[in-house]
């Protein structure tokens, strides 16, 4: 039974580092060079973040397990990462629309977590919030680009807004962990975001002439390590080598 | 991408100890606002500058290869133009 604050930067963490490595299966793939740079960019962004809370994580817990060891030797039912960032990258305005909806909440998440109690969440949270800024920027800037734009692009991020609109949900849901954490004043309860995030991404869809689509089914589980059959295969190919070579050294 | 689509924009970046910009390569972009994104991306990746300024290539006008010798070669020989010839004098402090 790992302590709470341990499974917090785990959760945020697993956040970042599951969409970061599916950020960087756009590397050498992405529509133009500008834009590979910019996903490597975001992706390098969100590991520096993984590292620095898997490793707090594993020092909070006290079993001698590092960043390496936390995010390469466990298995997918201990991965705490919400489903949103585990959803394929499909086209590039799925990619954009899942960076929109994830990059707001987690800027709103870190604005708020620079008041931490705790000493760490808050350095990580303040140097974080900078990064997913421009982020969030970039994704926005995308957002209205290919939703106010030709018929098939509008046509393909309204369809990857709707496909993904269900996982957000889970985004701002908070559970029993960040109700005893936020008591604490270490973490940030997610349903105090939702007025922030309603309005960024409201306004964003609006002006880039897209549908919000209405709440309706609402996938979770995420956090409680229970994910969509995509995050095997994530953790297949992250894991490999290192779990194929344990100790290995460059 | 097309040009037309994507066209190209000079980049210029001010380093954090530096006066001016200095040009430091090109890049492809929809837009002046996803240029300077792209700039940023791309050439101030390893701490380079402060400040970005993209130019559509299209709105510079450069001199010609060609028109170097008349431009540029009079210059050479007329030294009194150049300001290699005073003493700054005592206390004159910075000039």
């Amino acid at each position: 039974m790992i302590p709470d604050l341990c499974a917090y930067a785990l959760r945020l963490g697993d956040d970042a580092l599951v969409l970061a490595q599916r950020l960087v299966e756009w590397s050498s793939r992405a529509p133009a060079l500008e834009e590979d740079i910019a996903l490597s960019n975001i992706a390098l962004d969100l590991l520096g973040q993984a590292r620095s809370l898997l490793g707090y994580a594993g020092e909070v817990e006290g079993a001698g397990r590092g960043d390496d060891d936390l995010a390469y030797l466990r298995p997918e039912g201990e991965f705490t990462n919400c489903l949103l960032v585990e959803q394929p990258n499909g086209d590039f305005a799925a990619t954009m629309a899942r960076q929109l909806f994830f990059s707001t909440y987690q800027l709103a998440l870190y604005r708020r977590l620079v008041n931490s109690a705790d000493e760490t969440l808050a350095a990580v949270a303040a140097k974080a919030a900078k990064e997913v800024d421009y982020h969030r920027d970039h994704a926005t800037g995308w957002t209205l680009r290919l939703g106010d734009g030709t018929e098939e692009s509008h046509r393909r991020m309204q369809a990857a807004v709707d496909q993904l609109w269900p996982f957000t949900l889970e985004l701002l849901a908070p559970d029993g962990l960040t109700d005893r954490l936020a008591a604490a004043g270490v973490a940030v309860d997610p349903s105090s975001l939702r007025a922030e995030w309603d309005a960024h991404v409201e306004a964003v869809l609006a002006e880039a002439t897209l549908t919000r689509p209405a709440d309706g089914w609402q996938p979770g589980g995420g956090r409680q390590g229970r994910h969509t059959e995509h995050l095997g295969y994530l953790l297949a190919e992250m894991q490999h080598l290192h779990r194929s070579h344990p100790g290995a050294r460059w | 991408m097309s040009e037309t689509a994507s066209p190209l924009w000079e980049v210029f970046v001010r380093a954090k100890r530096g006066l001016s910009h200095n040009h430091v390569g090109s890049l492809h972009a929809a837009d002046a606002q996803s240029a300077l994104h792209n700039a940023r991306d791309v050439y101030t990746r390893r701490q380079e500058g402060v400040s970005i300024w993209v130019v559509p290539a299209g709105a510079i006008t450069a001199s010609s290869p060609d028109e170097k010798d008349p431009f540029f070669a009079p210059a050479a020989d007329k030294v009194y133009r150049h300001p290699t010839f005073y003493e700054v004098p005592e206390g004159a402090g910075h000039l």
